[in-house]
């Protein structure tokens, strides 16, 4: 019995901890003080429903009894700062502002939300610390399972969040959704963050703990969550709809052995037609909401017309490279270009894209990418070219960590050979 | 993980009535809200079963039988796909969603995941369909190429 109500306080938790979070600190202005006083509610639900059963609406439960923790808590601080004052010292009486608690719980918990998704991914904090603090406060993770999804320490996870948590507090870093011009970039930190996490899940391995591939569902969880706390930001559908179409591969891109099988070549039967309907209506939203290209939109688009093909054959490869010319001017990027010359070597020949791929051989990001060579090896084979193509396999091979792409490489090296006589 | 609920149908489903204004109101409200948690995957209501059939085939005969049919417990009536963080966290939604029906039954299925079949499982058959499979694409691919 104790096991159950302990496994229902879990869900619960699971479901009414970033609102509730979010709630609470509004009304104590401290991230860190409102996560502490949901704990301390949860404490309390742990010794209390075991014996009294789940109450019929245990979030508004868990608020109430965080929102009593909170107004002891200003009192005692209140009293403190009497007893300071009646040590002789001369400070204007300042009036601690009582904050309205009744009208804090009835107003939107949507907006708390989003002010709190906000704060999580502000700029003051590093990349690591917004992950983190995203998870533990809106993903309802634990310390633990934050942790064992990025491979790193407990320890670790506990002093970035502890770290942030202060650095928020001393920043003085408002609770409240950024308006005008700061608007864009303040969500294009938060939509990063949550790319951030589901990518860390996408890579994971056969191998790995199962909560790094789970981070797949906390990033589309969050995505779809903010979706519909801003329903008229194009991007936030884009990132969506970007993610549900990635997720929807995940049965088809790994093979029988663990080995990673490329986009042209999964079965396609393997792929979930639902989160491809949920891409799709996802990308359809960001179109409604504007007509602009930013990277995710555009990102989702290129996915999308891979989505729709029903066979590699049918890919509309020239709508992908038309898409690519608009990647490359929102995000210019050797990658992104790399991947132009791919799109449109696909729909217009093999030496319209060589042109592109010669063009970044002198890129010195592109040093090491043996994507590069990769790539333009692929090219020169195609365009009959062997002995060219042969060398460039030869140095993918040579700069690639990857064991099995090696081996994949050099058989094409061999290839070229075989071809040539 | 994705898990199934599946409403069971009761007489007043069967019979087709239609729900009143005030619950539909208040499901609307519920709806949105398991929707906004970035919970809910899809959902629909299915008709009566006086309105579907039943195909069966036993050593190769077809047998098409109409309905309705009789044993109401065994009857959906609707479904909802949840993504959730554990069977837990279904049981709570679901616990939320039949105080608003004001009753009812639901059976909760979780949905095979790739990961429910790690590679040393995955049948040799299977296995060697899909490498099959793989090869004949990029037969394909090369020929076009």
């Amino acid at each position: 019995m104790a096991t159950d109500a302990h496994r229902a306080i879990d869900a619960v938790w699971r479901i009414e901890s970033a609102r509730l979070i979010a709630g609470l600190t509004r009304i104590v202005r401290d991230v860190g003080v409102a996560e502490d006083l949901a704990q301390d509610a949860l404490i309390a639900a742990l010794e209390q429903w075991p014996e009294s059963g789940i109450p019929d609406k245990p979030g508004a439960w868990l608020m109430a009894t965080a929102k009593h923790r909170a107004i002891d808590l200003f009192r005692r601080r209140t009293l403190l700062e009497r007893k300071h004052e009646e040590l002789g010292r001369e400070i204007e009486v300042r009036e601690m502002a009582v904050p309205d608690f009744d009208a804090a719980i009835d107003d939107d918990i949507g907006d708390d939300l989003l002010r709190l998704m906000f704060i999580s991914c502000h700029p003051v904090l590093s990349t690591e610390a917004r992950v983190a603090l995203t998870l533990r406060l809106l993903g309802g993770l634990t310390t633990d399972e934050i942790a064992r999804a990025f491979l790193v320490s407990e320890p670790t996870v506990a002093q970035r969040i502890v770290r942030a948590k202060k650095t928020l507090a001393e920043k003085r870093v408002p609770f409240e959704v950024p308006r005008g011009p700061d608007l864009a970039a303040r969500l294009s930190s938060v939509l990063e963050v949550i790319y951030l996490v589901f990518n860390e899940g996408y890579t994971a391995t056969a191998g790995d703990d199962w909560m790094r591939p789970a981070l797949c569902e906390d990033a589309l969880r969050l995505g779809r969550i903010l979706a519909e706390l801003t329903p008229k930001e194009p991007e936030v559908h884009g990132l969506v709809a970007l993610m549900e179409i990635q997720a929807s591969r995940s049965r088809a891109r790994v093979g029988p052995l663990g080995e990673p099988i490329l986009l042209l070549d999964q079965n396609r039967a393997r792929w979930d037609q639902l989160l491809i309907r949920r891409g799709l209506a996802a990308l359809d939203r960001a179109r409604e909401a504007s007509d602009a290209l930013g990277p995710y939109v555009v990102q989702a688009a290129i996915a999308a017309c891979h989505a729709r093909a029903r066979t590699a054959e049918e890919t509309d490869w020239r709508r992908i490279a038309t898409l690519y010319d608009a990647l490359a001017q929102v995000i210019p990027s050797p990658v992104v270009e790399l991947n132009r010359a791919v799109a449109v070597s696909m729909a217009f020949g093999p030496a319209a894209g060589l042109e592109l791929v010669d063009a970044l051989t002198s890129e010195p990001s592109l040093k090491k990418y043996h994507l590069l060579p990769s790539v333009r090896g692929d090219l020169l084979f195609k365009l009959g070219r062997f002995d060219e193509a042969r060398l460039e396999f030869e140095r993918a091979a040579s700069l690639t960590q990857n064991a099995r792409e090696r081996d994949l490489l050099l058989k094409r090296a061999r290839a070229c050979e075989a071809v040539h006589g | 993980m994705r898990i199934m609920g599946l409403l069971k149908a009761d007489k007043e489903s069967e019979a087709g009535v239609p729900p009143t204004r005030e619950l539909m109101a208040e499901m609307g409200t519920f709806i949105e809200e398991i929707m906004k948690a970035g919970v809910l995957v899809a959902t629909d209501g299915l008709q009566p079963s006086s309105k579907g059939a039943r195909v069966k085939v036993s050593e190769g005969k077809v047998t098409v039988i109409d309905g309705p049919f009789t044993e109401s417990k065994e009857l959906v009536a609707s479904y909802a796909l949840l993504e959730v963080k554990s069977m837990a966290e279904a049981i709570e939604w679901t616990t939320r969603f039949l105080k608003v029906l004001g009753g009812g039954q639901c059976e909760l299925r979780p949905i095979f995941e790739a990961t429910d079949f790690p590679p040393e499982l995955f049948p040799p058959e299977e296995a060697a369909r899909e490498e099959a499979w793989r090869k004949e694409m990029q037969k394909k691919n090369t020929a076009k190429q």
